[in-house]
């Protein structure tokens, strides 16, 4: 925070007063209920960060020559925030896993129990790891390829500390109980008002540091974040329409019955897919790709063509989760249709992916970093395959409701999204602490090894208790009776819940590995000698009012 | 020539964003807008009725303890799903849920009409300790149901959110919601007449948890799941594989 100016040092100031005086609201409302926790939360939050920005007040002013170089301050502290996210998102994801081998290690509490703590898995590893690494690696992205500084400079800051207020509210919320019930949308009314404020800033900022460019294009990377952040915010107003009961209440009812919320949910849940999780991470392949293979990308026309079409036919795609429903049956054909057209561009991206590497071969062999992202795109063509293909609807008959969604969604989840996360990781580091090298070549490679191995037994594990449980609601007798029990197949899925939890362990202990790796890499690795080419483009006519040729 | 107009596009942030809001709206407003105008996505039916209060308190916590990570609540139109769990759900059936509880997966199984199946007493058993009534289960144990009171004066505002999302209650139930939650788990209070007059004669009046004396989220839950499936006959109708609905008396 040593580049702010006292103005916007005062600025942060008064927003974080007035959100402590929301939070002294919120707990006072809520005494009887859950929000007034959160409210307590909202202001130890509020008055923390107050504390760090008072006890800078006093400090230097900035240095006037920042305004010429790259903001990277924000982008070391959302690293951070990505790392602990993915460690503890991860932690809760195989604690849950355990539990459903060993049902009593909830230990009798109602906080820890499956169903409070699967929304925050899933939420700590989407949003709380997945969110905060699109959002530092975006920071990253649109200024090297704009050859641009963040266009504000409180901004960035409002961005990174808001959305993890989001992602801390939504996360303690379920541990007291406070949910939608929407899957991937869990979070109750007034977070999701807190996130709609979080995400038009960071709209404007990033269209306003894009208007800065020096470059006459906008580079590929950045039409995926632009979709990414657009169409999120598309997504999230819509799905989270509700009334709460009332301003001292956590809890909401949707304004969607039944029949259309099943629609609009999953047109939400399998957008966040497409948009959070595909999209955003695409962005950071088209970026650190290139980068790492020192390769540039294979084909622009592909490019093209994927960009379009993962942004007009995913939005088709949501009602395949809805096959054999009492969703009429148009929507579900259109779901299926859309959902097979779909593995076009998704083989575009990844095969566009796989033939940039050509050339460079040998340096996935030797580069443990290459190969994570090498490995995600591998990846990212298998699950968007496995997707098309589950969206069919006999194959859905059968893999609908079972481990098999699950299996499918982590293969896309570890396989690609955590794999071409990290992969960045170990290519931004470097970059913007300008360290030489990370710490360890050798513990990059451990990394890659246990997620690899974790990503593949925790996938063939629930492709083989889906394909036994789906396969055994349908077994027949020989009289044309029901053959197994529903506990039958219960019982079927015991060795492979241990064998999953193992595998998601193995993950864990890799984001640990890579955890220490990068703090040591901060900590000791001597620093580059400056990076002279590491500056925008005429960076001394960079006062803000010069614009690039194109705008 | 395609080639040239991307070009272009790609030169200008405002027309980008522009472009994808175009290119990402059409799917949805295909495939939503329409469930809202044709009638035939939703069955008239005259016989479906509203939760009572305890029935939506109890709904309320199978969706706090996040019951519908494990349990759907959706029989699919297969042969082997409506022989297991009972006639094939119908859109009207959850006319009335906000939000819905579909559900996407099965690690448990599905319970959109597992009402009347099983006694109150088998359900308090369960919830209180899943393997004592079925040894092989992985379900978690919600024994404190039982111990925790349930929070009544705040239902009113709960039905009165629920009317505002297009739910049909009337005023008069409104202001007895939390008198109908006590009355329909103390069925020998004086309240307990209330219920059955507003909500239908057919309505479960029970002490569910086993203790008539006073209201818990045990009563509220058991009384949800007791009601699952059987808001209206019209899935019983008309199918192809006719079956009674289940009568808990039996």
């Amino acid at each position: 925070m040593g580049q702010l100016t006292t103005r916007e040092r005062d600025l942060a100031a008064a927003i974080l007063l007035v959100l402590a005086i929301v939070g002294i609201a919120m707990a006072a409302a809520g005494r009887f209920d859950p929000i007034g926790v959160h409210g307590a939360i909202v202001l130890l939050y509020s008055l923390g960060l107050l504390y760090l920005i008072m006890s800078s007040s006093f400090g230097p002013p900035p240095d006037p020559s920042r305004i010429s170089r790259y903001y990277d301050d924000p982008i070391k502290v959302g690293v951070w925030f990505t790392l602990l996210w993915a460690i503890f998102g991860m932690f809760i994801g195989v604690w849950a896993a355990a539990q459903l081998a060993w049902p009593s290690l909830n230990f009798d509490t109602a906080w820890a129990s499956f169903g409070r703590i699967r929304p925050a898995h899933t939420t700590g590893v989407i949003f709380g790891f997945g969110g905060n690494a699109l959002i530092t690696t975006s920071f990253h992205v649109v200024q090297r390829t704009s050859r641009a500084r963040l266009a504000d400079q409180l901004s960035p800051w409002f961005v990174l500390f808001g959305y993890n207020l989001f992602c801390i509210v939504a996360v303690t919320g379920y541990f007291m109980g406070v949910t939608q019930s929407k899957e991937y949308a869990e979070a109750e009314w007034y977070a999701d008002l807190w996130l709609v404020i979080v995400w038009v800033t960071y709209f404007v900022l990033y269209i306003r540091t894009l208007a800065r460019r020096r470059e006459p294009h906008i580079y590929v990377a950045n039409w995926y974040y632009l979709a990414f952040i657009v169409v999120v915010a598309i997504l999230h107003i819509i799905n989270n329409l509700t009334v709460p009961v009332s301003l001292g209440h956590a809890k909401s009812y949707t304004i969607w019955p039944g029949v259309q919320d099943s629609m609009v949910q999953w047109w939400y849940g399998h957008n966040a897919v497409a948009f959070f999780l595909t999209a955003g991470f695409l962005a950071m392949l088209y970026y650190y790709l290139p980068k790492r293979a020192e390769r540039p990308i294979f084909s622009y026309r592909l490019s093209i063509l994927s960009f379009w079409g993962i942004t007009f036919f995913y939005m088709w795609a949501g009602s395949h989760h809805l096959h054999y429903t009492a969703l009429p049956h148009w929507v579900q054909n259109l779901g299926m249709t859309f959902s097979v057209m779909l593995l076009v561009p998704s083989w575009a991206s990844a095969g566009n992916a796989l033939l940039t590497l050509n050339g460079a071969w040998h340096k996935v062999r030797d580069d443990a970093t290459l190969r994570f992202i090498m490995m995600a795109a591998f990846f990212y063509g298998l699950s968007t395959f496995e997707g098309s293909f589950l969206a069919v609807r006999p194959v859905n008959s059968l893999s609908h409701y079972t481990d098999w969604t699950v299996g499918h969604v982590h293969a896309g989840a570890l396989g690609w999204v955590a794999l071409i996360t990290y992969g960045s990781l170990y290519t931004l580091v470097p970059a913007i602490w300008k360290r030489e090298r990370m710490y360890s070549a050798a513990l990059v490679e451990v990394h890659f090894w246990l997620a690899f191995a974790g990503t593949v037994i925790y996938v063939f594990a629930m492709w083989n208790s889906g394909i036994i449980q789906g396969l055994m609601w349908r077994t027949y007798t020989g009289e044309g009776t029901l053959a197994y029990s529903f506990v039958d197949s219960l019982v079927a899925m015991y060795p492979y819940y241990i064998a999953r939890a193992f595998g998601g362990l193995l993950f864990l202990i890799g984001a640990v590995v890579a955890t220490y790796n990068i703090w040591m890499t901060v900590r000791g690795v001597p620093a580059l000698a400056e990076r002279h080419e590491d500056v925008p483009v005429a960076a001394h006519l960079a006062d803000g009012a010069a614009t690039g040729p194109a705008e | 020539m395609r080639e040239l107009i991307h070009r272009k596009l790609e030169r200008t942030a405002i027309g980008f964003v522009l472009a994808i809001i175009l290119a990402a709206s059409v799917g949805g407003i295909v495939e939503i807008a329409p469930l809202f105008t044709i009638d035939e996505t939703v069955e008239d039916v005259e016989d479906m009725r509203l939760y009572t209060p305890l029935e939506l308190a109890g709904r309320n916590i199978y969706i706090r303890e996040g019951c519908y990570a494990c349990h759907s609540q959706m029989i699919r139109t297969l042969r082997d799903e409506v022989e297991r769990y009972g006639p094939f759900s119908l859109a009207v059936e959850s006319k009335y849920d906000h939000p819905m509880l579909w559900g996407s997966k099965r690690t448990g199984p599905d319970l959109a009409r597992v009402g009347g199946k099983y006694s109150d007493f088998w359900h308090v058993a369960h919830l209180t300790n899943p393997r004592d009534v079925v040894p092989e289960s992985n379900m978690p144990a919600y024994a404190w149901l039982a111990r925790t009171p349930l929070r009544l004066d705040d239902l009113g505002s709960h039905l009165a959110a629920q009317r505002s999302v297009g739910v049909p209650y009337t005023d008069e139930m409104i202001e007895n919601a939390a008198r109908d939650a006590f009355g329909q788990a103390v069925p020998d209070s004086e309240q307990a007449s209330g219920v059955t007059e507003r909500y239908g004669e057919e309505t479960q009046v029970s002490a569910f948890d086993g203790v008539a004396t006073r209201v818990t989220e045990m009563d509220a839950l058991v009384a949800y799941l007791q009601i699952l499936g059987r808001l209206t006959k019209a899935a019983y109708q008309n199918t192809a594989a006719p079956e009674q609905v289940p009568d808990p008396s039996d």
